[in-house]
């Protein structure tokens, strides 16, 4: 606890947490069903600080992150309170939130080599952006602004009118960071910024990414199923499992202590596979049209005792500062001590077992 | 990671290079089609009114009594010279035929590639934005028809229905018009704007109207489907996304992104359909009666010139060709990509 207050005093300036997230909500109507993407979750994020959203492919990462900034498909829904800088960003007008997308809020994606329009000269995506938000940009400001970002991701000036198939991979993800920071946000969503760049070019990014705090200030959401580079990168971690943030705390917290055994088993997983962001842990993670009853992880989990099948854990702050949900985590930290001995006894499941063996 | 501009002129090279191999395969092909077409050509054209001894004669005028790879040659070094030959039945060079209904045609396919884009490019985007609504379901019904509708049955229809007004149908349509111009360029229209004959260019236009509409019908269901399944596709492409991501406001997004990026195969389709316009632009011309080289070259193939027909199906051949490597490089010019 008193470690992460140090940490963030230096950066975070005056004023409460730049994005206050409070049960967000998300779900997409398909033909089965709500798919219940994102279940209720909470978190802030203060200025300059990185938070590390870390989870299985498919638990709700990438929905989570194009939520905050409004950028859902159609057909999805979302409530809950969000709040940034204090305005409550899920009560604003299409138009203003079309304005905030840009110049306060950013995203930058997993697949650099699509997200350029392959039509477009680079300083065409850069004087388009800009003049989406400054109507009276005149040409040389838009040039010395622009420039001014490349040249901090190391993109050479000589290449501001080249088109994005002349770059590489590497070189395409750092003009899509430049592109997204021209207009200085506060806050930007990285979705696995480096999953489709090989092990080089992803170092040069998060470092990148990490340095951004101190060129900018900026907060950053850094979506990732690599537990390597939140260690690298992050102040802070959030582990999602289906739906759900079911630990989130101070990062070296979290990796040295795992209150929830998804996190340990995650942990676990990825040190024996020398960060190779694949894991084994046995079973697949839940249809989020109906997962399962109690916590979502119980059929899955190695600790799971009789409650957990039918009780949702709630979330609560544990002895080293996080905040989990789970009843054995619970235990050892003097909660829900009114569990009967009933409750308390080791799940039996002879379905698991059977899947496990075939 | 090569230079951007420096390889545009050697692309463009490439492609103007190929249309040699191209145009030497279609016109060989062009050659064995009509030597290995029933009958003799000479027999074909002018038989019955003349006898044996005479046909031997013009056979041999024509050098039609050589070995075949010894005319395959000739008829290789004529097309070089542009000397496409004279018709059996007639004597009439085909080059005079060419200049002579050549305009006709050209202004045909022009007006139907207009009519087509203005018709299915705003009809193709609307219904692919559309998706799946009343609209689109109609907009597609309306392309096939107008994709399948043999030529002479839109051509016909139209005349029906256009009849009352008493807007110029093909009754006088051949020659185009009832005034007289001087011909310069023989593209009649042009020469009416020189002559300064303003009269003659409204009822020139007016003649033009229905020809090139239903053959422009013909093309805009091909466009139509072409620019729906495009637009669908740059909707969903993650640079229309990212764009969203940056605030871009949403119809610049879909105008300079989703709509433009639809756009360029667009140009590569309308180099492929150059084949479709040509063999449509015959079947227009015939229901209309529009004194164009299709309607002639329907009528040599009537009367069995092989001579005539072979001229006019090798000057076709080689517009398409041209046009298709043009269209190549128009394209390399737009898109950046395509030069890799
Ligand atoms: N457009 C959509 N329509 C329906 N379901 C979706 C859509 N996008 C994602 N999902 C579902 O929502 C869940 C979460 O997806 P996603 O947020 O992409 O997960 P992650 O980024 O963690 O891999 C998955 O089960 C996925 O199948
Ligand atoms: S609540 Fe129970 S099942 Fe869920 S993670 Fe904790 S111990 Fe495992
Ligand atoms: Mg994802």
């Amino acid at each position: 606890m008193t470690e992460m207050t140090d940490r963030s005093a230096s950066t975070a300036t005056s004023g409460g947490p730049v994005i206050d997230a409070r049960d967000l909500r998300i779900w997409y109507g398909t033909d089965r069903g709500p798919v219940k993407a994102v279940d209720g979750v909470s978190f802030t994020l203060r200025k300059g600080e990185i938070l590390g959203l870390v989870g299985e492919s498919g638990c709700g990462k990438s929905t989570l992150g194009r939520g905050l900034l409004g950028l859902l498909p159609e057909g999805a829904k979302m409530d809950g309170q969000l709040r940034f800088n204090g305005e409550d960003l899920l009560a604003l007008p299409k138009k203003q939130m079309f304005a905030k997308r840009g110049a306060e809020l950013g995203m930058i994606f997993q697949e650099p080599l699509t997200r350029l329009n392959p039509l477009m000269r680079i300083s065409e995506h850069f004087e388009e952006t800009l003049k989406a938000h400054e109507k009276r940009i005149g040409k040389a400001e838009i040039e010395r602004r622009s420039m001014e970002v490349l040249r901090l991701m190391g993109i050479p000036p000589t290449r501001f009118r080249s088109y994005p198939h002349e770059f590489s991979g590497g070189m395409r993800q750092r003009l899509m960071i430049a592109l997204s920071l021209v207009l200085r946000p506060s806050f930007v969503v990285a979705d696995e910024p480096t999953t489709a760049l090989d092990v080089l070019v992803e170092a040069q990014i998060i470092r990148i990414l990490h340095d951004l705090r101190r060129e900018f200030d900026t907060s950053l959401l850094l979506i990732t199923h690599n537990l390597g580079i939140i260690a690298e990168a992050c102040d802070r971690v959030a582990v999602m499992y289906a739906g759900e943030v079911v630990e989130i705390g101070d990062a070296r917290d979290v990796f040295a202590e795992p209150q929830h055994p998804y996190t340990r088993e995650l942990l676990r997983s990825t040190i024996s596979l020398a960060s190779t962001g694949l894991n084994f842990i046995p079973g697949a993670p839940p249809d989020l049209v109906d997962p399962p009853p109690g916590c979502h992880f119980h059929p899955r989990c190695p600790d799971a005792m009789n409650v957990c099948a039918t009780t949702h854990p709630i979330q609560r702050e544990m002895k080293n500062g996080s905040r989990t949900q789970c009843w054995a985590a619970d235990l050892r930290n003097g909660y829900a001590q009114d569990l009967t001995p009933e409750q308390t006894t080791p799940l039996s499941r002879e379905e698991i077992s059977v899947a496990d063996e075939a | 990671m090569s230079a951007g501009s420096g390889s545009l002129p050697r692309y463009i090279l490439q492609r103007l290079l190929l249309i040699i191999p191209m145009m030497w395969v279609l016109i060989t092909v062009v050659f064995i089609l009509l030597r290995v077409a029933p009958g003799d050509p000479v027999s074909a054209a002018v038989g019955g009114k003349l006898d044996e001894e005479a046909l031997d004669q013009r056979r041999a005028a024509l050098g039609l009594d050589r070995p075949l790879y010894v005319q395959y040659l000739e008829y290789l070094g004529n097309v070089v010279r542009l000397n496409f030959g004279e018709t059996i039945s007639d004597n009439r060079p085909i080059i005079n035929i060419i200049r002579d209904n050549g305009g006709a045609t050209l202004t045909l396919t022009l007006g139907a590639f207009l009519f087509a884009l203005l018709i299915g490019i705003p009809l193709g985007l609307y219904a692919g934005r559309r998706r799946d609504t009343a609209s689109d379901v109609s907009i597609r019904i309306f392309g096939v028809i107008t994709y399948a509708a043999p030529i002479f049955w839109t051509g016909l229809l139209l005349v029906i229905l256009v009849a009352p007004t008493g807007w110029p149908t093909f009754d006088i349509a051949s020659p185009i018009t009832k005034f007289e111009v001087e011909p310069v360029t023989r593209i009649i229209l042009v020469d009416a704007m020189i002559a300064g004959n303003w009269d003659a260019v409204i009822d020139i236009l007016q003649h033009h109207v229905l020809p090139c509409f239903t053959l422009g019908l013909l093309l805009a269901g091909v466009f139509i489907r072409l620019v729906r399944v495009n637009i669908l596709q740059t909707l969903k492409d993650d640079y229309v996304e990212a764009a969203r991501a940056r605030g871009i406001a949403e119809r610049h997004v879909i105008r300079r992104h989703a709509f433009r990026n639809a756009l360029v195969p667009v140009i590569t389709v309308i180099g492929l359909q150059v084949a479709l316009t040509m063999s449509g632009a015959i079947l227009t011309e015939k229901t209309f009666n529009w004194p164009g080289l299709g309607t002639q070259l329907v009528d040599y193939l009537t009367a069995r010139d092989y001579a005539a027909v072979q001229g006019i199906v090798t000057f076709i051949a080689i517009v398409v060709v041209i046009t298709s490597v043009l269209v190549d490089v128009l394209n390399a010019v737009i898109d950046p990509r395509v030069r890799y």
